[in-house]
């Protein structure tokens, strides 16, 4: 229960952020892919330079989580194809939507049913990949 | 007491979302958000069919907990931020040309997302195609914006770095040569 509940917190955190921070805004992402605006890149900027400092350190000194276990990042296996055509798919769709997973689940506040749309779509081509995945490059 | 009304500046979301991130590793877990989307699958019996699904979602379940809080700030955060994103006035123009003009009024555009366009033919196909290409694309590149762009770059990891180079060449794609093509 202690752990649902901190899960939860760090949920709401982050569904704050997505709002505060405009990042869940198709407006936003436009104007990123248009390169009028610095915001998106602070935003993406700054958490992955603080993200490397507190990552570098914790693996550095092979820091404990607080269950007490060494902090270990699985890394992702080497390819090239499944990376760069994923991305690009991705990318495609993230500028459509203007929204990506996160955001998505976020907007569900918003009270725009067609986010339900948009979130069904996802789920679809979640399943799509899942059953021709064996077919594609990796 | 402003600071809970307006928007939040890039130095204070961002630093702040690194943190969030760090709290998960630190929880033992990692800030990936469209691997949900492959337990919802799961969840709603995608494994009968595909072998992809057949996995133990019980232990990603703590994800889902991470979403359903997202959903709750998310709601709580909107409430309290009445005035919508203000864009690059360059943009606002450009929009309006694409014949978007809900910009600066509007947290998302009202031309694709009001229940009037979403009951249109190319509206509803818009809205179900882009969220098919985030799903498949996330999947496909092992990631999204939190596993890859955050989480793995924070790792510095290159199949990350070869991914968000993957997001941007989709992204100006389809801003720049496929928007006048759609809209």
């Amino acid at each position: 229960m202690k752990k649902v509940l901190s899960f939860l917190a760090v949920g709401f955190l982050l569904g704050v952020l997505f709002i505060k921070s405009e990042v869940a805004s198709w407006f936003r992402i436009y104007e990123m892919f248009q390169f009028k605006s610095f915001h998106m890149y602070g935003v993406i900027g700054s958490a992955v330079v603080l993200g490397i400092i507190a990552v570098q350190y914790l693996k550095y000194k092979k820091a404990l989580d607080f269950s007490g276990e060494t902090i270990t990042i699985v890394p992702k296996e080497r390819s090239i194809a499944r990376y760069l055509i994923g991305g690009i798919i991705f990318g495609l769709g993230w500028a459509l939507a203007g929204a990506c997973p996160g955001p998505m689940f976020v907007l569900i506040g918003t009270g725009f049913v067609s986010v339900l749309v948009l979130i069904f779509g996802a789920l679809l081509g979640t399943f799509a990949y899942g059953a021709i995945r064996n077919k594609l490059p990796h | 007491m402003e600071y809970l009304y307006s928007a939040w500046p890039w130095y204070v979301s961002g630093p702040l979302i690194a943190g969030a991130m760090v709290l998960l590793i630190l929880m033992g877990k990692k800030f990936g958000m469209s691997s949900n989307l492959r337990t919802l699958c799961s969840i709603g019996g995608a494994g009968r069919l595909v072998e992809f699904f057949r996995f133990d979602w019980k232990k990603d379940q703590w994800n889902l907990w991470v979403v359903v809080g997202v959903i709750a700030g998310g709601f709580v955060a909107l409430q309290l931020s009445p005035n919508a994103p203000q864009i690059n006035e360059d943009i606002v123009i450009q929009l309006q040309e694409l014949g978007i003009n809900s910009t600066n009024s509007s947290f998302l555009p009202t031309e694709l997302f009001s229940l009037d366009a979403l009951l249109t033919i190319k509206g509803f196909l818009i809205l179900l195609i882009a969220g098919f290409l985030v799903g498949f694309g996330a999947r496909y590149a092992g990631g999204c914006t939190s596993g890859h762009a955050i989480s793995g770059l924070s790792n510095l990891q290159v199949p990350s770095l070869i991914a968000v180079v993957g997001f941007f060449i989709g992204g100006l794609v389809m801003v720049h040569l496929l928007f006048p093509l759609i809209f």
